[in-house]
C-alpha cells in the first residue's frame, strides 16, 4: 500500500523527498515512463548546448522504490490498484499523477494519431523534451568540431527562442518559424516582441515570422505559400500538452489538465495530481518551479504537516534562460480584471534595446515585461514573488541603480575622510587651525590614513588644497607632497 | 614589575593589530607597530584602546549581592568562599552538571584552556561552552568537514596581497577590521552582502541578496563554475571527494532561479564566478554575514564547495578562509571552552583524546565529563528543572550578545548563583550575584591565535589596579576551595602555555612545540607546530595548510552535499521586513568596552535602524525618529537612519547596545543543526512609530 506516484519525473522526485523530510515513512513507488531516474529537465539546454553531459542532469536517488522504463496503463479506482504495462499491479492508499506532458506535434504531413507522426517523415524530425531528445538532436548534428547544419525551429514560444538561441551559438544555421507577427506572443506586446525578434536577427537567427509550417519533404520544411526551406533538420516547439490519457481513462475531471483543487486533489479524494499535468484554477502551469511547489504543498498535506493549508496559485516568473538577452515576464499577459485602478510604467530605449511596461495596483506589480534590464528584473521578481510595493523611485529600479531622491549626501564639513578613524573634513580643518600644517601633522593630530589606508590621497590632496588656500609660503606645498609618514606605508 | 613599554596587541578583534604600548606622563599611549597584518596601521577602537585601562567605572573590588538586591564590596577571600560555597552546595544537592560555565572568544589561549580545565575536573561539568559559538562555530562545522581540520585562514593574511580576486561573502571588514583592506588594495573585490556596506562600496561587484539566501546564492555560483566549464576538473579529480553529491544539489539553482530568489542578477552571478576563474590567484572569504544562520554551516559549505570547484584551496596564492570575529575566536575554540571539544581541537568524544588529556591532567579518563549543550541551549537551560542552577561567566556579556536576549534575562534570574568575571560592570555583571574584577589586556600576559592561526604574545606594560586579580588566579583560587591542588591551576601564563602545549600535542590545533621563548625572539609560529625531540631542529610552525594534503585521512577536501532552504522565519503579513544584524566600526561586540570610550561613544552614541526611504515612510517614520521593531519575541527602540542603498525588505541593527536598544531583543534563535549557531542574520519584525500600538 502506500503512496504510489505515476511519473518519474521532477514534481515526483520533489515529491518523495518533501514526504520523507516531512517524516513520511510509508511505502513509496514511483513509477517512471522514462529509461532514467529523475533528472533536471531545465537544463536540457545546458546539454544541447554542449555545457553539460547527460549524465550531469541525474538528480540525487531519491528513497522511494523506483521502476524506471513502467508505464501505467489503467487506474482502477474501486481496489484502488494501477495497472503497469509489464502486467504487474500496485495497489495504493494515495495516488499521485505526476505523468507531465508531452510536446505538441502539429499535424504537418497528415494525421497524427495520438500525437505521434504516422510514418518517419523525410527529414528528421525532432521534439524537444526528454533527456533522450536533446542527445538525439545533439549527435545527430554532431559535435563542436562538426560542419554547421540547417536547423528549422518550428514555433518561437520559450522554448522556440531558447533553442533557437543556443543552435546559433553552437554554429548552426538557424531559421527560426512562427505563425506570428513577433516571437513569444502569447507573452510579450508588440515592441517587447518586436525588439526580441531585432536581437534574434543581431545574433545571426533568421526569423519567419507570420508563417506557417505545412509539411515536410526531402531536405525542407514546407511552409505556407509552398515554400521550401531547406533544412537538414526541423525541431519542433510547438508547446506541451499535459499528459491525461490515464487520468481520463479512469474516469477522472480532466480540462486541459486533471483538475485539482486547493488540496491537489482529483474529482478522487484519494487521487491528487502534481506538475505539468495538473490544472488548478483554469491554469496549467507548467514549469519546475510550479511543480516543486505543489509537490511541496502536496507533501505537508498528506503528512498532516500543514492541514488544510490550500496550494496558492503561483505567481508566474518567466525569465528567458540564455545570456544573449535579458528578458522577464511577470504575471498573465493581460492582468486579472477588478483589481482595483491600475496604473503603467513604460520605459523604451530602442537604441539600447531596452523596454519595460509594468502594469501596478495598490503600488504593486501585477504584469509586467521587461526586456535588457537585468537588474530590474531581478529586483522585481522578489516584489512581485512577495507581492511587495515597488520603490517610489521607479527609474532607479529600472535601472538598477541607488535612487537619486531625498537629501543630499553629508553636507562636505561633515563628511568622513577617514571612515577608520572617524575623521571629518571639519576635523582635518580644526587640526589645521591647531598648528598642524603639513601631512605627518595633520596625520598625527587626527589619525586619518591610518586605519585601511584608503584616504591617504584625499587626505593629501585636502592638504595641498589647504595649503594652497593660505596663500602663505611656497615652500608649504612641498611639504605635502613628499613621501608620506611611516604610518601610510603600503598606501597606494 | 612592570616595564616602561611593551610591544603586544590591539585587544579587539581578531586581526591582532601589533601596537606598542608606553607610558608617558602618567598615560598610556598606543603606537601601531609594523607587525605584518597592520603595517603600521591602525583603527579608530585600536588607537583609543588606553581609555579602557582608567575608565572611571573599572571593577576595583569584588562584589556581593545583599539581600537589598546591592552590590557591596567585599574581600577576595569573602567573595571565592561564597562562591565556592554555594557551588558546593548546589552540586551536592543536583550534581556536576548544576554548575555552569560560559567563557569568551576574547580570553587568552591560557585563559580558555584553563576555564576548560577548571570546568572538566574541578567542576566535574559538562555544561560549558563561550561566545564563540556565535562567532565561529559555523564555519568551523564547515571547515572541519570539507578539510578535516579548521584554521580560519590556512595562509598569511599577508597571502591576500597578492590576490587578484577575493570574494566576501558575508564579510563588512572595512568596519570590521578596516587594517585588512591593506592587503586588499591590489585584488579586485566582489562582495555578497544584503547592505551596501562600506565595504561593498570599495567592491568591483556587489551582489545584495535578500537576508537569509546567501546559501542559495553560493550553490547557483557553484553552477555557473559547472555550466561555463570554469570547474577544475583535474583539481576535483585528484584532490577531492564528493563532487558528483554536491553538484546534485546545485543543479537546481541555474541563474536565473537563484535570481529569483535571492535578488542578485543572473549577468551578477556569471560575472562573479568569471572574475574568480579568470583570476591567477583568487580567494573565497566568509564572515558572520553568511554563517550566522540556522543553515550557516551549510552556507559555509557551499562557498567551500564553489572554492573547491575552482581549485582554489591549497594552491600556493589561493584559497579558502573565513575571517574570525573576535580577539581570540581561533584559540579560544581550540583549548577547551566548547561543549564538545578537549584542548588541541581534540573531540570530547574521541576515547584516545579522553586518555591523552586525562593524562595531562593527572586523572582518570573516566571522570572526564561528556560533551555538554552549546552555548544558546545552555542559556535557555538556565533555573529550569533539568538545567544548571549556577553560571560562572568569563569574558562575556550574554545579556547584550545572545539571541532572544530578553528570554535568555529571565535564566539569568532564575539561577540560584550568577558570578560574573569581567573588568568593567557589564549589562551581565550587574546582574550578579558575585562579580570578581579582573586584569585586562595591558595588564596581563598570556597569548591569543589570531585569524591566520599564528600564535601572538600580549605582554604586560602596567600592573592591575589593586583589588584586581587575573583570571587564572580567580581559577586557581576557585579550585583550591573546591578540593582541587593548587598545582594542579597554575597562575603564571606560561607555565600554563607550556601545560596547554602538551595537553593540545598531537591534535589538529598543536601547540606543543611553541614556547614563550621561542614567541618572545620573535619567531611567527602557526600550528601545528609539533614538539620535536631535543636532538632536532624545531618545528618551524605551519603558515600554509593544505599544499600537499588536506586533514583528512585520505588527503582529500570533502565536498559537501547542501541544499538551500528559507529561513527560519520569513518575512508574513503582520511582519513584513527581515531585521538583520551587526557591528559598526567605532563599536566591538557587546560594547562593554567601547561605549565606555568617550571618543568611541561620541563616533556612534546609540543604536540606529537603517532603513530605505520608502519603508521608513510606509511606516510612518522619518530620519532621526525613533523606531520601535517589533518581532514575535519582544521589541527595542532604534533611532531611524534612512539610507538610500539599503533594500526595501530589510533593516540593519547593530547589536552592540544596551537596554531597550539591544537589537537581540529581537533576534530569532533558530539553531543551525550542525553548528548549533543562531539566526543572528535575519528575523521578521514589523517597525513603528514609538507611540503606535502591538
Amino acid at each position: 500500500m502506500g503512496i504510489v506516484i505515476v511519473g518519474g519525473g521532477p514534481a515526483a522526485h520533489r515529491l518523495v523527498n518533501a514526504l520523507r523530510r516531512s517524516g513520511y515513512g510509508g511505502r513509496l513507488t514511483v513509477l517512471g515512463a522514462e529509461r532514467h531516474p529523475a533528472y533536471h529537465r531545465p537544463l536540457l539546454g545546458s546539454v544541447l548546448a554542449g555545457q553539460l553531459p547527460p549524465e550531469a542532469l541525474t538528480l540525487p536517488p531519491a528513497e522511494a522504490e523506483l521502476r524506471t522504463g513502467t508505464t501505467v496503463t489503467s487506474v482502477d479506482r474501486e481496489h484502488r490498484t494501477v495497472h503497469t504495462g509489464d502486467g504487474a499491479s500496485h495497489p495504493y492508499e494515495t495516488l499521485v499523477l505526476a505523468t507531465g506532458a508531452r510536446p505538441r506535434w502539429p499535424r504537418l504531413g497528415g494525421p497524427a494519431p495520438d500525437g505521434e507522426p504516422a510514418a518517419a517523415p523525410p527529414v528528421p524530425v525532432t521534439v524537444l523534451r526528454t533527456l533522450d531528445d536533446c542527445r538525439d538532436l545533439r549527435a545527430a548534428l554532431g559535435g563542436p568540431a562538426a560542419a554547421p547544419r540547417s536547423v528549422a525551429v518550428v514555433g518561437a514560444g520559450v522554448l522556440g527562442v531558447e533553442t533557437a538561441m543556443t543552435l546559433r551559438e553552437s554554429g548552426h544555421h538557424v531559421t527560426l518559424v512562427h505563425r506570428a507577427p513577433h516571437p513569444m506572443d502569447r507573452r510579450l506586446d508588440a515592441t517587447a516582441g518586436d525588439l526580441l525578434a531585432e536581437r534574434l536577427r543581431q545574433l545571426g537567427v533568421r526569423l519567419l515570422l507570420g508563417r506557417t509550417a505545412t509539411g515536410y519533404g526531402p531536405g525542407h520544411l514546407r511552409l505556407d505559400g509552398d515554400e521550401r526551406l531547406p533544412a537538414d533538420h526541423v525541431v519542433l516547439c510547438a508547446g506541451t500538452v499535459p499528459r491525461t490519457g490515464l487520468a481520463r481513462r479512469a474516469g477522472l475531471a480532466v480540462r486541459t489538465g486533471v483538475v485539482v483543487d486547493g488540496h491537489l486533489r482529483t474529482s478522487d479524494p484519494r487521487i491528487h495530481a502534481i506538475g505539468d499535468c495538473a490544472e488548478q484554477d483554469d491554469v496549467v502551469a507548467g514549469t519546475v518551479t510550479t511543480a516543486w511547489e505543489q509537490a511541496d504543498t502536496l507533501a505537508a498535506l498528506l503528512t498532516g504537516a500543514r492541514p488544510g493549508t490550500p496550494a496558492r496559485p503561483p505567481r508566474s516568473v518567466l525569465r528567458l534562460r540564455t545570456r544573449a538577452v535579458e528578458l522577464a515576464v511577470f504575471g498573465p499577459p493581460q492582468p486579472p480584471a477588478g483589481g482595483g485602478p491600475t496604473e503603467t510604467v513604460t520605459f523604451q530605449d530602442r537604441s539600447g534595446a531596452r523596454y519595460a511596461r509594468l502594469v501596478l495596483s495598490g503600488g504593486r506589480l501585477r504584469a509586467g515585461v521587461l526586456l535588457g534590464l537585468p537588474r530590474a528584473a531581478a529586483a522585481l521578481a522578489q516584489l512581485y514573488d512577495r507581492d511587495a510595493p515597488l520603490p517610489s523611485d521607479r527609474l532607479s529600479l529600472l535601472l538598477g541603480v541607488a535612487p537619486m531622491t531625498g537629501e543630499p549626501a553629508d553636507l562636505p564639513e561633515d563628511s568622513l575622510v577617514c571612515d577608520c578613524n572617524n575623521v571629518s573634513r571639519a576635523g582635518l580643518r580644526q587640526a589645521w587651525q591647531d598648528g598642524a600644517r603639513d601631512l605627518y601633522a595633520l596625520v598625527a593630530a587626527t589619525r586619518a590614513t591610518t586605519g585601511c589606508g584608503g584616504c591617504a590621497d584625499d587626505v593629501r590632496a585636502w592638504c595641498a588644497q589647504a595649503t594652497a588656500g593660505t596663500a602663505a609660503r611656497p615652500g608649504d606645498a612641498a611639504l605635502c607632497a613628499p613621501a608620506v609618514p611611516s604610518t601610510l606605508g603600503g598606501v597606494k | 614589575m612592570t616595564a616602561d613599554q611593551a610591544d603586544t596587541h590591539c585587544p579587539y578583534c581578531a586581526l591582532q593589530c601589533g601596537t606598542r604600548l608606553s607610558r608617558q606622563d602618567g598615560a598610556v599611549r598606543v603606537e601601531p607597530s609594523d607587525f605584518s597584518v597592520n603595517r603600521g596601521g591602525l583603527c579608530h577602537k585600536g588607537w583609543t584602546a588606553p581609555a579602557l585601562l582608567d575608565t572611571p567605572d573599572r571593577l576595583r573590588h569584588p562584589l556581593l549581592r545583599g539581600p537589598d538586591g546591592r552590590h557591596t564590596p567585599v574581600a577576595w577571600d569573602t567573595a571565592l568562599d561564597r562562591v565556592a560555597e554555594r557551588l558546593r552546595r548546589i552540586r551536592a544537592e543536583h550534581g556536576p552538571d548544576a554548575v555552569a560555565v560560559f567563557g569568551g572568544g576574547g580570553l587568552t589561549n591560557e585563559k580558555a584552556y584553563l576555564l576548560g580545565k577548571f570546568a572538566r575536573i574541578a567542576l566535574g561539568t559538562s555544561q560549558i561552552d563561550y561566545n564563540g559559538r556565535f562567532c565561529m562555530s559555523s564555519a568551523a562545522a564547515a571547515g572541519n568537514a570539507a578539510f578535516g581540520v579548521d584554521r580560519g585562514l590556512p595562509f598569511p593574511v599577508t597571502d591576500l596581497a597578492d590576490a587578484d580576486t577575493v570574494l566576501l561573502a558575508g564579510a563588512n571588514v572595512a568596519e570590521t577590521m578596516p587594517p585588512l583592506l591593506r592587503h586588499l588594495e591590489r585584488a579586485s573585490l566582489i562582495v555578497i552582502d544584503p547592505r551596501r556596506t562600506r565595504t561593498a562600496e570599495l567592491a568591483a561587484l556587489h551582489l545584495q541578496p535578500a537576508p537569509g539566501t546567501d546559501l542559495a546564492l553560493a550553490l547557483g555560483l557553484l553552477h555557473v563554475a559547472v555550466t561555463e566549464g570554469w570547474c577544475d576538473r583535474s583539481y576535483v579529480a585528484a584532490r577531492t571527494s564528493g563532487f558528483d553529491e554536491a553538484w546534485q544539489r546545485a543543479l537546481g539553482w541555474w541563474p536565473e532561479r537563484v535570481e529569483r530568489v535571492t535578488g542578485v542578477p543572473a549577468e551578477d552571478q556569471r560575472a562573479a564566478v568569471r572574475m574568480l576563474t579568470e583570476a591567477r590567484r583568487a580567494y573565497v572569504l566568509t564572515g558572520r554575514g553568511v554563517e550566522q544562520h540556522s543553515k550557516g554551516a551549510d552556507t559555509a559549505a557551499a562557498f567551500i564547495n564553489l572554492a573547491l570547484a575552482l581549485g582554489l584551496p591549497g594552491r600556493p596564492g589561493s584559497g579558502y578562509g573565513c575571517l574570525t570575529g573576535q580577539g581570540n575566536g581561533q584559540g579560544g575554540r581550540e583549548h577547551g571552552q566548547k561543549a564538545d571539544q578537549l584542548p588541541g581541537y581534540r573531540s570530547i568524544t574521541d576515547p584516545a583524546a579522553r586518555t591523552h588529556v586525562a593524562r595531562v591532567w593527572g586523572v582518570d579518563p573516566a571522570e572526564l565529563p561528556g560533551p555538554g549543550r552549546s552555548a544558546y541551549r545552555l542559556l535557555d537551560a538556565l533555573g529550569r528543572p533539568d538545567g544548571p542552577r549556577a553560571l560562572l561567566v568569563f569574558g562575556s556579556n550574554p545579556v547584550v550578545s545572545v539571541p532572544d536576549a530578553g528570554r535568555i534575562g529571565e535564566r539569568l534570574a532564575a539561577l540560584d548563583l550568577l558570578v560574573v568575571a569581567d573588568f568593567v560592570p557589564s549589562e551581565t555583571a550587574r546582574l550578579a550575584d558575585v562579580v570578581l574584577p579582573v586584569s585586562q589586556w595591558a595588564e596581563e600576559e598570556g597569548t591569543l591565535t589570531s585569524l591566520e592561526g599564528r600564535v601572538l604574545r600580549r605582554r604586560r606594560l602596567l600592573d592591575p589596579p589593586a583589588g584586581v586579580r587575573g583570571d587564572l588566579a580567580v581559577i586557581q583560587g576557585l579550585a583550591t576551595r573546591l578540593g582541587q591542588p593548587a598545582a594542579r591551576f597554575p597562575t603564571a601564563p606560561h607555565e600554563v602555555f607550556d601545560e596547554l602545549g602538551r595537553a593540545s600535542g598531537g591534535g589538529p590545533a598543536d601547540y606543543s612545540g611553541i614556547s614563550y621563548e621561542r614567541l618572545d625572539a620573535g619567531e611567527a609560529l602557526y600550528w601545528p607546530c609539533p614538539a620535536r625531540p631535543a636532538d632536532q631542529a624545531a618545528h618551524p610552525g605551519t603558515p600554509r595548510l593544505f599544499l600537499d594534503r588536506f586533514a583528512h585521512p585520505d588527503g582529500r577536501a570533502r565536498f559537501a552535499a547542501v541544499d538551500h532552504r528559507d529561513v527560519a522565519e520569513p518575512a508574513t503579513a503582520d511582519y513584513p521586513l527581515t531585521a538583520t544584524t551587526g557591528r559598526v566600526l567605532a563599536h566591538y561586540q557587546s560594547g562593554a568596552q567601547t561605549r565606555r570610550v568617550a571618543e568611541l561613544l561620541a563616533a556612534v552614541p546609540e543604536v540606529y535602524a537603517e532603513m530605505h526611504p520608502d519603508t521608513a515612510a510606509a511606516a510612518g517614520l522619518a530620519d532621526g525618529q525613533t523606531a520601535v521593531v517589533r518581532s514575535r519575541r519582544g521589541r527595542m527602540r532604534a533611532r531611524v537612519k534612512v539610507v538610500h542603498t539599503m533594500r526595501p525588505d530589510t533593516v540593519f541593527l547593530p547589536f552592540h547596545f544596551p537596554g531597550a536598544g539591544r537589537a537581540n531583543l529581537i533576534t530569532n534563535p533558530a539553531l543551525d543543526p550542525r553548528s548549533e549557531m543562531p539566526e543572528f542574520k535575519a528575523c521578521a519584525v514589523r517597525i513603528g512609530p514609538e507611540d503606535s500600538e502591538g
